[in-house]
């Protein structure tokens, strides 16, 4: 679709922008040493902690992905909600306080506490690395498409802008300014999203969002020639020949007779009333031709009650399809695994002062992420039956539900999501950055630098990961962005958790076990998604019969396989000395 | 790890670690009953007991809620070992 910009939203938008920046340059006006710009001296309160621990989290997969999945498929991207915050209780009980205790700037320093093994250095680097570019992906084509409508200018131009406002951010003041820009960030995303829920609520449901008649349900096309130009419904695609909005009630519940609109609901009645409801939802249906590649979006008028039920998009919960099934039960146990293995988390624990700070932040993150996540599935529904829908895109629904409200509302929620993927991104190159800095040159090459040097160092790597950020972010800018981080999940809980859980728990565990299990851990988690038909058909655009992968998700195979190898491993090698396993 | 501790608070982290475990193990059963039913018996899942409400949102927002609870009772349960320690 076609957006044209508004000067409020310019203008609200470009003072959340520079404000982050500028806070960003004030705290990172004095001379920093690598402790302060790589773990914030160590100084950051554990509530304001807790609160970044959110900014980190709800990214633009939490935000604009699973709104979008919502609205589009109905319950099923509430389940990426339950796994996103159920991967919290595992960093609660299982990994906050023990690596806050092991580690002092990174992940790999936590790993290594006990063993000093180059090996260990060098493939938790890598995976730190690997699993930072695979969530940042996400990011930027999220900042991206949210640039599009706000500002009116292409995809590209917006993952340029956040690349670029993120590694000032990151080089400026390093972990310090990260921290604050996400408190922000976090607070004004959860603030905004319940007075988002609250006008969700108040305006109740609407037959074809309270305009009069029925919504139209003409399919509509939208071609692409071989030329490149762009087609609606086969003439050229303008401000008035284009796509129209989407997603409306279409028929309230017999209770309210002829009534068009409910009024105010209370949370449980909006959800049982959507449930006794009819909606009308848009899928896209492609084929190519001479004449072009053709996408038809066809509506379908369904039950509320098959809506709010899993199988909307996870197709083969409803169809009891062996793969469709393995894949689920595989991307929720990534989920589950993943969150206490993200090396942006897992660096937020160097933060706080001590284990009992940790302990508490992580519980101040599960409340304000808890409740942000229970907000999503009003979002989505919200946006779902808005009118406002953007056929072509699942990530616009959040900011689009918005526009249905006003459009100073929607400058404010655009401009927090811009925020939002500011802040994540922000964490994510201080994680990277981190990798190649402290763990490959410092520790794993041996080159001495002074406190000085180290710093610039990290700085030097934050410009280079923004820069592949970027353009990553522009080559994958077709993707839902939930779809995506669930990628990274399965490469941290395959790469690192099995190697974090067996060094706290079991006496045995051996460097070479570790080593080993990050190594294949990555390595197969990696390939598999690599082989995997959803890459053969969407990124290579061959046909999903040729991957020669059973099911897409690796983590069913790939977690237990790094468990299995560090055992393993372990046992084949010289146990710990006393001293290694009581460090 | 935690050499430094004082016996009496070693004692309390080590309970408050086995606290957690056990908080740990009710959420991953209550996570792994979600996914059996998603799974196995999503037709389970439209059962509407809760106000209308059917048992797939009821239980997700369950264990949303869930999780808020336990890391509660955890922050808790550790305040008190420090206090006795």
């Amino acid at each position: 679709m076609i957006y044209e910009s508004s000067p409020v939203a310019i203008a609200i938008f470009a003072s959340f922008v520079l404000g982050v920046v500028g806070l960003s340059f004030w705290l990172g006006r004095k001379g920093q040493s690598a402790k302060g710009y790589y773990a914030a001296h160590g100084e950051i309160h554990w509530f304001v902690n807790g609160i970044a621990f959110a900014g980190d989290y709800l990214s633009a997969a939490s935000f604009l992905g699973i709104c979008g999945m919502i609205a589009f498929y109905g319950y099923d991207g509430f389940l990426y909600s339950i796994g996103f915050l159920a991967g919290w209780i595992v960093a609660l009980f299982v990994i906050a306080e023990p690596i806050k205790a092991l580690g002092k700037f990174t992940f790999a320093d936590a790993l290594d506490a006990r063993f000093n093994s180059r090996g260990i250095k060098l493939a938790v680097a890598i995976s730190t690395l690997i699993v930072s570019i695979f969530y940042l992906i996400p990011q930027m084509v999220g900042a991206g498409h949210l640039i599009v409508p706000l500002l009116g200018l292409p995809h590209a131009v917006g993952v340029i802008l956040v690349g670029v406002a993120v590694t000032l951010i990151v080089v400026t003041a390093g972990m310090v300014s990260t921290t604050w820009v996400q408190f922000i960030k976090g607070s004004l995303l959860v603030f905004f999203c319940a007075v988002l829920t609250v006008m969700i609520l108040g305006r109740g449901l609407e037959v074809n969002a309270g305009r009069a008649g029925d919504e139209d349900l003409t399919a509509q096309v939208r071609t692409v020639t071989p030329e490149g130009k762009v087609l609606v419904n086969g003439q050229p695609q303008t401000a008035e020949n284009d796509l129209r909005a989407v997603g409306t009630i279409h028929a309230l519940p017999a209770r309210y007779g002829d009534a068009r609109e409910t009024g105010p609901l209370r949370p449980l009645e909006y959800l049982s009333t959507l449930e006794d409801s009819k909606v009308v939802t848009w899928s896209a249906k492609k084929h190519t031709d001479e004449q072009g590649s053709h996408t038809t979006y066809s509506p379908t008028i369904r039950e509320g009650k098959d809506l709010l039920k899993p199988g909307g998009y996870f197709k083969g919960l409803s169809s009891g399809s062996l793969t469709d099934r393995l894949n689920f039960a595989s991307l929720m146990l990534a989920l589950f695994c993943g969150t206490a293995s993200l090396p942006h988390i897992l660096i937020r624990y160097y933060t706080v002062k001590d284990a009992a700070a940790a302990r508490k932040s992580t519980v101040v993150g599960i409340a304000a992420i808890g409740g942000f996540y229970v907000l999503t599935l009003y979002l989505g529904l919200g946006a779902m039956t808005s009118g406002y829908l953007d056929p072509t895109s699942s990530n616009m629904a959040a900011p689009l539900l918005a526009k249905s409200f006003s459009e100073t509302l929607f400058a404010v929620i655009s401009a927090i999501a811009f925020t939002t993927v500011l802040g994540t991104v922000s964490g994510l190159i201080m994680a990277g950055s981190g990798a190649v800095a402290h763990d490959l040159i410092e520790n794993f090459c041996g080159v001495q630098m002074t406190d000085h040097e180290k710093v610039r160092a990290g700085k030097i790597a934050a410009v280079g990961l923004g820069l592949a950020a970027m353009a990553l972010g522009i080559l994958f800018r077709n993707f839902n962005v939930s779809f995506l981080v669930g990628w990274a999940f399965h490469i941290a809980a395959s790469a690192n958790l099995p190697a974090l859980v067996m060094l706290l728990f079991w006496s045995r565990t051996t460097k070479q076990g570790i080593t080993a299990a990050v190594t294949v851990g990555m390595l197969s988690s990696l390939g598999w998604i690599l082989l995997s038909a959803d890459t053969f058909e969407k990124v290579y655009g061959l046909s999903r019969a040729a991957s020669p992968i059973p099911f897409s998700q690796p983590g069913l195979v790939t977690i237990p396989l790094g468990f299995l190898v560090l055992v393993v491993v372990s046992l084949l090698t010289p146990r710990p000395t006393p001293r290694q396993v009581s460090a | 790890m935690g050499n430094d501790q004082s016996p009496p608070s070693r004692n309390g982290a080590s309970r408050s670690r086995r606290i957690g475990m056990w908080l740990f193990l009710v959420y991953v059963i209550l996570y792994a009953g979600f996914m059996g039913l998603v799974l196995f018996r999503p037709d389970m899942l439209s059962w509407r007991p809760f106000g209308g409400v059917n048992l797939a949102i009821a239980y997700g927002m369950g264990l949303i809620a869930a999780a808020f609870l336990l890391a509660f009772l955890y922050m808790i349960a550790c305040r008190c070992d420090a206090t006795d320690a």
